[in-house]
């Protein structure tokens, strides 16, 4: 049951479509082959945080600058990094693009990631922070560009959920 | 020393560069100082400064940015110094001002008023540069030495716990927040 090399491709080709120059994120299982892309690439930065709190700062930082960037953690990392998306990114009215692995949802095998998976969607949702979660047959490109695209306009944080069948492959049942 | 002793000697440098400040203390002092619109007061999320000071730094790496934390912010989020060590953008100078106190909410004393030692930590973390100072004087030259030769650098400047009369800033958050950006969208058009 890998990671899916073919989802992790598919996704850093999306952020090449919406310019992304800067990515931070606390890596895990699921987006390590994605941000071994990231990484290998001239034309983006990967600034690995020591916990996900630091990427809402980072994230400031960068659209402060104009430079375009994403932030990849998983759900138990977005709900660590809750006080700055308020007290920073919905206070400053600053757009944080978020790509959140969706751990603990539908086919989750791993009985610690499950109480954060029932969690994501109604603490999004009490933050009122808009989001969508990724389908295999969706054009991933035309998602993230559309979450790029309401996080500016909206000056708020918007949330890409990367689910299971984005990432992962499972074998047959 | 007083924090606010401690900016006025370096305000001429803080003038020409971009500024984050911590919420609280040292953004009222600072606002006193004569607001400038390449200042940004982070009134919350505390010990996050470093990280958007990381995030301007890294973006624009023809400016330099100047953090101003405090020691109880910078407690709060200590993985920001093997971040900045790690990615060190030379155009960062992170100035600490330890009081060894929460003065903003009162004045409770933090671990560096019972032996924590940031500059050690910095150095610990593998910050290329810590610099110290506990005068005016050593402040000012530990400020020059910074900005002269590029290098990401943290400075622990040690200060008494007193902060200002008033906390009041005759500026929305919003305000300064637009204002902020619009400054640094016009440096780079105009780069
Ligand atoms: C998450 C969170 N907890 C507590 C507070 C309350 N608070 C506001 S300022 C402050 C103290 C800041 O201390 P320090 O960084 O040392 O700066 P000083 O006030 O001493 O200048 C605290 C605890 C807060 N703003 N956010």
């Amino acid at each position: 049951m890998p990671v899916s090399l073919e989802g992790a491709r598919r996704i850093y080709e999306a952020l090449k479509a919406c310019d992304i120059r800067l990515v931070s994120a606390l890596p895990e299982t699921w987006l390590v082959p994605l941000l071994r892309l990231v990484e290998a690439d001239q034309e983006m930065r990967l600034v690995q945080v020591a916990r996900e709190e630091e990427s809402i700062g980072i994230a400031a930082g960068a659209y402060f600058a104009g430079l375009p960037s994403i932030h990849v953690m998983q759900n138990h990392g977005f709900l660590a990094a809750i006080n700055p998306l308020v007290s920073l990114a919905m206070l400053y009215k600053i757009p944080v693009l978020l790509l959140i692995s969706y751990r603990g949802s539908w086919g989750e095998r791993d009985p610690w990631q499950t109480q954060g998976g029932l969690l994501t969607e109604p603490v999004l949702r009490a933050l009122t922070i808009p989001y969508y979660c990724l389908r295999r047959e969706d054009d991933l490109t035309r998602r993230l560009k559309e979450a790029q695209a309401l996080a500016l306009s909206a000056l708020h944080p918007v949330a890409v959920l990367l689910t299971r069948e984005v990432l992962w492959e499972d074998e047959e049942p | 020393m007083l924090r606010v002793d401690a900016l006025r000697e370096i305000y001429p440098e803080l003038e020409r560069h971009i500024v984050v400040t911590i919420m609280g203390a040292v953004a009222a002092e600072l606002y006193a100082l004569g607001h400038r619109p390449n200042f940004f007061y982070m009134e919350h999320s505390m010990g996050l400064a470093s990280s958007l000071g990381l995030g301007l730094a890294l973006a624009l790496p023809g400016q330099q940015v100047i953090v101003l934390d405090g020691d109880g912010s910078l407690l709060m989020n200590l993985g920001t110094l093997t971040t900045l060590a790690r990615y060190r953008p030379p155009n960062l100078l992170h100035i600490v001002f330890d009081n060894s106190s929460l003065v903003s909410v009162g004045g409770f004393p933090t671990a560096t008023a019972s032996g924590t030692n940031l500059a050690e930590m910095a150095r610990a973390a593998g910050v290329p540069r810590v610099l110290e100072a506990e005068t005016p004087a050593q402040f000012r030259a530990a400020v020059t030495q910074a900005l002269a030769r590029p290098g990401m650098t943290t400075l622990v400047a040690r200060v008494e716990a007193s902060g200002p009369a008033s906390y009041r800033l005759d500026l929305d958050l919003l305000e300064n927040r637009f204002q902020f950006k619009r400054y640094l969208d016009s440096l780079r058009s105009s780069s």
